[in-house]
């Protein structure tokens, strides 16, 4: 007879699971070719920025996976963090961009153009770190990250969450986006900060520069699914999906609930701000249309039609409703809005794990069964189920 | 920021701002008032809330150019019909709305946030269609137009105060309905203990589709009060949402009279700020100082002691 403490740690342990699944191991391969391989081969160098474009939104999608579909938080401000680290990057590129001699025309020579337009005569504090580059590329991860901090410490130490939780997200993503819009002099309005020319010296703008700043995106994207699916697969992932299952157990089981949620939804803030500087290399400018309620939706959207389960469905959900849009959009401007509210809908009521449902259940169990019927049968290992 | 300005000014600008913050406070109690009822009582997250009211908006347009056209004898009178046509129309779409989507959804209340944004975007799509992108208002009859001169300094337009009395009657009813009628009694109950309420003999899916048909009904007849202050568009509805989400949350879902205190707080503090800062930052303070206190005091104003 097996003591059911002994049973359930066992069940517990997860760490003589390897790291993937041949499965995940063949999908991340499959992706990578797709991403690394097959789209440069066969897209100009247009299409091929577009592309990267939509692959920095899949960040935020692949942070939405861990954050509300392993532990549960529905964020409706991801693009506070997709726009805080965008801003940051942007900053630093204007800043090159404005140099004395670039910008001696003029009243105040050395400032970027739109804080000369609205009769500011001096760069603000909070532009001078800046001017250095490692200091940018360190801030691009820890503003957003520390505002996640704030935002998530205050709320969930007082056991805030769900849909108010959410609510309160949306309403910091509106208020951050009035702010940038209001303040014109210090964040460039409405128009966003543009005209970015320079990173170190390196022009962006050139078809070489945007060929390389593509590979390094799907490189950091890789590199955060695998990040992510260390921590699904770490004993932290299993206590983030305890959490959202049955919270109070959990708690009552002495972990501290509140520092596992502030957890996954600060590295979900983290992925997203990489994503955000990375749109702003590849796109060449950042705007506060990327930091309101409506992208922040529309990025949960792409983890949800992906699968809100699945680290690989976020990035294929996010090429699809990307590309669905581009070309409907392009042809059929009023349809488009149709489509994506009926594709919320649907995504909800016929299919909540999205793609990578849809192939767990349907497609892979054929897949399973052709393959099976070629081999032989490997021996099943039996689970113990621990004593209720 | 008060320095330049003497006292009688001072209490003829928070007069003046005052009252321009009731009109606010009538459309955000109005909206609120809905919202408070589908996701205070029922848990569902309505994001196409702000789209039901515009649908009021919008049939109240209609009644305004019709009867221009056809009975502009009755023309002074169109606004009562037009409310109550309103109210019809948004309680009824509601009702289906309940019927084929937020039904299956009761046990995700984060998944009802998802559809109803869906919603929202198709009848955004679909107003756009039918009405064209552009910002469409109604003409009031004359007796609505024009301002009644209180004082020298400080006079108060007769619409506000006709929005402010349907306000009012509205609020009053929806109260004497959930609290003093058998239907909302009903209501109560379900929302309560669903199983138990179930168990006496409620028909509980009839009360969810009425109770969400009510919600939106209420939103309808805030769009009717919403085309006297200003113009609406297709996307309307959405600059209102996230304040309105904000004035149910702070004012502790499930309590009406939280709502009411929290739509007159924020309405005024907002428009009491827009007068000595730039709109956008007034706004931005108010939303700050909500956020705040809602982090210090996450069940908000005012809290209903149930046990559930």
């Amino acid at each position: 007879m097996t003591n059911p403490v002994q049973a359930l740690s066992k069940s517990v342990t997860v760490n003589d699971s390897p790291f993937m699944k041949p499965m995940e191991w063949l999908s991340l391969l499959v992706l990578a070719g797709f991403v690394l391989v097959v789209l440069p081969v066969f897209l100009d160098g247009f299409r091929l920025n577009l592309v990267g474009k939509y692959l920095t939104y899949a960040f935020v999608a692949l942070g939405l996976v861990i954050c509300w579909g392993y532990a549960g938080i529905l964020s409706l401000g991801q693009g506070v963090f997709f726009g805080l680290g965008g801003y940051c990057m942007a900053m630093y590129l204007k800043l090159e961009a404005s140099s004395v001699e670039n910008t001696k025309i003029q009243s105040t020579p050395g400032i970027p153009d739109f804080m000369d337009w609205n009769q500011i005569t001096a760069l603000p504090w909070f532009w001078q770190p800046f001017k250095s580059l490692p200091l940018t590329l360190i801030l691009v991860v820890a503003v957003p990250v520390l505002f996640a901090l704030v935002i998530s410490a205050a709320m969930f130490k007082r056991r805030v969450g769900g849909t108010y939780f959410a609510i309160i997200t949306q309403a910091i993503a509106a208020i951050l986006t009035i702010l940038i819009v209001g303040q014109q002099g210090y964040t460039g309005g409405i128009n966003g900060i543009t005209d970015l020319r320079t990173l170190n010296g390196w022009d962006i703008r050139t078809d070489s520069a945007k060929f390389a700043l593509y590979f390094v995106n799907a490189g950091l994207l890789i590199a955060c699914i695998l990040a992510a699916q260390y921590v699904k697969r770490s004993k932290l992932g299993r206590i983030l999906v305890a959490m959202r299952d049955k919270e109070d157990r959990v708690r009552f089981s002495g972990y501290s609930v509140a520092g596992f949620k502030i957890f996954a939804f600060c590295l979900a803030a983290a992925f997203a701000a990489i994503g955000g500087a990375m749109f702003t290399l590849q796109v060449g400018f950042m705007s506060p249309s990327f930091v309101g309620i409506v992208p922040s939706i529309e990025m949960v959207i792409y983890a949800a039609v992906g699968g809100r389960l699945s680290l690989f469905g976020a990035v294929w959900g996010t090429l699809l409703v990307n590309f669905a849009k581009t070309s409907f959009s392009e042809s059929f401007p009023d349809l488009w809005l149709f489509g994506l509210g009926a594709l919320f809908i649907a995504v909800v009521l016929a299919f909540p794990n999205g793609l990578a449902g849809i192939w767990r259940e349907q497609i892979e169990p054929r897949l399973t069964r052709r393959v099976k019927a070629l081999r032989p049968a490997p021996v099943a290992i039996p689970h113990g189920t621990p004593a209720e | 920021m008060f320095g330049e300005y003497s006292l009688g000014d001072l209490g003829a600008i928070f007069a003046m701002q005052g009252f321009a913050g009731l009109i606010l406070f009538s459309v955000y109690v109005l909206m609120a008032l809905g919202l408070a009822i589908i996701f205070g009582q029922m848990g569902v997250i309505n994001m196409a809330h702000g789209e039901f009211m515009i649908l009021g908006a919008y049939v109240t347009y209609l009644c305004s150019t019709f009867f221009q056209a056809n009975l502009p004898a009755l023309f002074p009178l169109y606004f009562f019909i037009a409310m109550a046509l309103a109210f019809l129309a948004s309680g009824a779409l509601g009702m289906l709305v309940e019927w084929g989507l937020i039904r299956f959804l009761y046990k995700r209340p984060l998944d009802t946030l998802l559809a109803t944004w869906g919603l929202s975007l198709i009848l955004q799509q679909a107003y756009r269609t039918v009405f064209g992108a552009r910002e469409v208002g109604v003409e009031l009859p004359s007796w609505l137009i024009g301002s009644v001169q209180v004082t020298d300094t400080i006079e108060v337009p007769i619409n506000g105060l006709f929005v402010m009395a349907v306000t009012i009657l509205i609020t009053v009813s929806v109260a004497l309905l959930i609290y003093r009628s058998r239907f909302g009694q009903q209501i109560r109950a379900v929302m309560q203990n669903r199983a138990m309420a179930g168990a006496v003999g409620i028909d509980t899916e009839r009360v969810d589709r009425y109770t969400f048909g009510l919600g939106c009904g209420i939103a309808g007849v805030a769009g009717s009060a919403f085309t006297m202050v200003g113009s609406t568009g297709p996307t309307s509805g959405q600059l209102y949402i996230v304040d309105t989400f904000l004035i149910v949350v702070f004012g502790g879902a499930a309590s009406l009279l939280g709502t009411i205190a929290s739509a007159f707080s924020i309405s005024q503090t907002q428009s009491t700020l827009e007068f000595f800062l730039s709109g956008s930052m007034a706004k931005v303070l108010t939303l700050l100082a909500v956020v705040g206190i809602l982090m210090l005091r996450p069940q908000g104003l005012f809290t209903l002691k149930v046990r559930r």
